[in-house]
């Protein structure tokens, strides 16, 4: 226990002459600053927890953002990925739509023709090809017509026989198609691609492509939707524009005949 | 309102209409049509066009004549040209662009890859 009279270390700090702190007061004095150290050390360590713990829900919010991030960059790659479908679509539709205007703006059988001739070549990129209509005979059976040849002469195309293909394709309507059309020669007596012209079920001709343009390597389905659109549109074009000038043929000539009669009449 | 004009030249009607329906999709774009070389030229001395559309097989002039003249033009010496042709070979697109042509683009086209060529060279 110290002295009263004798000076401990507390006093040399408080400085001599000053009236001495009491050992009792200085343990209380260091219980306080103990308990308020403890106090603030219990402070920091709840701050230390809570930060831990707000660290914790943070990490936890960035991997639900990252897994967000990548949900949104996938929903990003499917936009991206059905815009380029819907612009191929709107491209479709848009060939397909001045396909069908140019087909049927015209009752003119050779502007009819002239249609089949323009999408075939610059639509479906078609080099090498045929239209041939099918004429009914009286013995039930039919004979081949040749209305367009693109690509090679007419008189060479007149003399080039229905290929059993297109054949095939006129008794039974099917269309023909090859898969590959990279390298293959144009061969007059079997054609890549073989379109049935159809009106409902009755086929009244045939679309014979013996050769595509160099750039066409294969067929898009724009190409097939051309095919159905031609064999559906262009037999009914066709067929429209022949009812429509024979009909004008045989009013001309029963104008001509009325005319005759008339004046024959008058002049009676 | 259109701020560019835009001629474009083919002697085919239905690939005419499918050419001015694709650019119809750029509304700063006014679209001019003509039939082959000669009537284009008539219409390039009449008004100032920004770009030029043209296929090469057309009657009366073909569009290779045509671009060799148009680059001699004073007004028109500068105007972007595509070409659009069934003409795929490369001996064929190495004409075109050294007679001055800027794009080459083979039949059968696909409307956006038009489009696009245009707004390149428009810089839209």
């Amino acid at each position: 226990m110290a002295r009263d009279d004798e000076d401990g270390p507390i006093e040399a700090a408080a400085g001599r002459g000053k009236a001495p702190i009491e050992p009792e007061d200085r343990i209380e004095e260091l219980l306080a600053a103990r308990q308020e150290f403890l106090q603030v050390f219990k402070r920091g360590a709840e701050f230390t927890e809570e930060l831990m713990r707000e660290n914790e829900r943070l990490r936890y919010r960035v991997a639900e953002l990252e897994k967000n991030i990548s949900g949104v960059e996938a929903a990003n790659r499917s936009f991206a990925d059905r815009y380029v479908e819907i612009e191929q679509e709107n491209n479709n539709l848009l060939n397909i739509y001045v396909a069908t205007y140019q087909l049927h703006s015209t009752l003119d059988y050779d502007e009819v023709l002239r249609a089949i001739t323009e999408v075939t070549l610059n639509f479906i990129g078609a080099e090498i090809f045929t239209v041939t209509a099918v004429e009914s005979t009286p013995r039930g059976g039919w004979e081949p017509k040749l209305l367009v040849a693109e690509g090679l002469d007419w008189g060479t195309a007149q003399e080039v026989p229905v290929s059993p293909i297109a054949h095939e394709v006129i008794e039974t309507g099917v269309p023909h198609f090859v898969s590959e059309l990279e390298g293959v020669d144009a061969d007059l007596s079997s054609p890549v691609v073989c379109v049935p012209l159809k009106i409902k079920e009755l086929t009244i001709g045939v679309l014979s492509i013996y050769k595509f343009l160099r750039q066409k390597k294969r067929l898009a389905s724009v190409d097939h939707e051309l095919f159905t659109l031609l064999a559906g549109h262009a037999a009914t074009a066709i067929f429209a524009a022949k009812l429509y000038t024979d009909s004008k043929r045989k009013l001309t000539t029963i104008q001509g005949f009325i005319d005759l009669v008339t004046s024959s009449s008058t002049s009676e | 309102m259109a701020e560019y004009t835009a001629l474009v030249v083919e002697d085919s009607p239905t690939m005419r209409q499918l050419i001015v329906f694709a650019l119809k999709r750029l509304p700063a774009l006014k679209v001019i049509e003509a039939d082959d070389g000669v009537d284009a030229l008539k219409k390039l001395q009449s008004s100032k066009f920004d770009i030029l559309i043209t296929d090469i097989n057309m009657p009366i002039m073909d569009g290779l004549k045509l671009v060799s003249l148009v680059r001699k033009d004073e007004t028109h010496k500068e105007i972007p040209i595509i070409i659009i042709t069934t003409e795929g070979a490369q001996e064929d697109r190495q004409r075109a662009l050294a007679l001055g042509a800027n794009a080459y683009i083979t039949k059968p086209i696909q409307a956006p890859h038009v489009i696009n060529t245009v707004k390149q060279l428009l810089k839209l």
